[in-house]
């Protein structure tokens, strides 16, 4: 028998048989206790790698690109955070820094190095230290309220002049998805007793 | 829906890998164990977050401060063929519905609006019951939290518009967006509830009904 604890409440009780794709709650407050994935480490891997990539094409292409009166001009992410920085605005430049760019990076990258060892079978040092990390980066990481910023911005400049969506736009929309479903099929509890047991 | 049957005995649980530990070392009401390492994953365990209560009344303090220069000064101002005109977080909002965009300027209203407000009177409701060892609706009171941390992130919508905006539109004198004074104001609104969500214990909520069965249990 194994115990399980609630991290919103501190009740303990026995594991709960739970089907494989189910969840447990709570008895106490209800809250999520967790989801069983008996497939999570192939599943996230392989969302992981695509969301990699995704990423990847997400910042290097422009999102955006606004044209008026014959004028061009166009956006990446980096870009964003630059031109708040040359307006001074440094704080908050760091702040989109972080939420939209630094900690999905993290995210993402630090997932890879845990799952991608396990998925194999072989050790790389410190995954522990990196899957804990993943927790700690991801209420900062807001690429999906990020999309919507984008969606608004657009609306907004749609009467001034033509918007083109970019090439990033679309990874956007791919990868928002994407990370949603792999923070879903992670069954953390699998994760860690692999990394656990090959210690 | 599945769940086992409860187990009472001392235990302190990881926050992070969330590894269930035997504590018979740890007396009861101890916060803070300096050198307890999570066997597993190697984080400082805490039986509570420390200092939570004090530390989430203060981020609320910084975050009533900020909010209010966050929407009374503009966050940017735009000038498209030499007329300039500021917006605040509100006529931001205002102007979405006016343009027929319902849906999203929907979005933008609860996210920008609705979200601190409502984050920063439960949040303080929370402490506040904590405080008082309420013993109080306890269930929707976790739940409540639950919704606070999930909701908080989506403040950020109007951060990331003006970003965007500022970063697309430069062209001198035919349109030009310049981030204003509140931006940074709204976005420390932002940061600082979203630190006081993360240092809000619920597991605090649930003290005041372990510390009634304790007296119940002791009296028998
Ligand atoms: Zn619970």
């Amino acid at each position: 028998m194994r115990i399980v604890g609630c991290h919103e409440c501190d009740a303990v009780m026995e594991e709960p048989f739970v089907p494989d794709g189910g969840a447990a709650y709570c008895i106490r407050c209800g809250a999520l206790l967790f989801r069983r994935h008996s497939r999570t480490v192939e599943v996230c891997f392989a969302l992981v790698v695509a969301a990699a990539i995704l990423y990847t094409v997400a910042n290097v292409y422009p999102f955006l690109a606004f044209q008026m009166q014959g004028q061009q001009t166009h956006t990446t992410l980096l870009e964003g955070v630059d031109a708040l920085m040359d307006q001074g605005e440094n704080a908050v430049a760091a702040l989109v820094f972080l939420t939209a760019i630094a900690s999905p990076a993290c995210e993402i990258g630090l997932l890879l190095y845990v799952l991608g060892p396990v998925f194999f079978g072989f050790r790389l040092p410190g995954m522990a230290v990196a899957f804990r990390f993943v927790e700690q980066f991801r209420p900062w990481s807001m690429l999906e309220v990020f999309l919507i910023g984008i969606l608004v911005a657009g609306v907004k400049l749609a009467d001034l002049a033509d918007i083109v969506p970019g090439t990033a736009l679309y990874a956007f929309g791919l990868l928002i998805p994407i990370l949603a479903a792999a923070s879903n099929f992670l069954d953390a509890e699998i994760v860690w007793r692999r990394i656990a047991e090959e210690a | 829906m599945a769940h086992g049957s409860p187990i009472d005995w001392p235990h302190v649980q990881c926050s992070v890998c969330r590894l269930v530990m035997r504590v018979p070392a740890l007396r009861r009401g101890t916060v803070r164990q300096p050198n307890f390492c999570c066997a597993r994953c190697g984080a400082t365990v805490h039986r509570r977050k420390p200092d939570s209560l004090a530390r989430t009344t203060a981020f609320l303090l910084a975050a009533v401060f900020c909010y209010f220069p966050a929407n009374l000064y503009p966050i940017m101002q735009a000038t498209s063929l030499g007329r300039a005109q500021e917006d605040t977080i509100v006529t931001g909002v205002v102007y979405l519905f006016e343009s027929g965009m319902w849906p999203l300027a929907a979005i933008v209203f609860v996210a920008s609006v609705v979200v601190p407000v409502a984050k920063i009177v439960s949040l303080a409701g929370l402490v506040l019951s904590v405080r008082w060892k309420s013993r109080w609706r306890p269930r929707d009171r976790a739940a409540t939290y639950r919704i606070v941390e999930l909701i908080g992130r989506w403040s950020m919508v109007d951060v990331y518009v003006v970003t965007i905006l500022v970063a697309l539109v430069h062209m001198g004198t035919l349109a030009n967006v310049e981030v204003r004074f509140g931006a940074a104001f709204f976005a420390a609104v932002v940061v600082l509830t979203i630190l006081a969500a993360e240092s809000f214990d619920p597991r605090l909520i649930w003290d005041a009904l372990e510390e009634r069965d304790g007296r119940e249990a002791r009296a028998r």
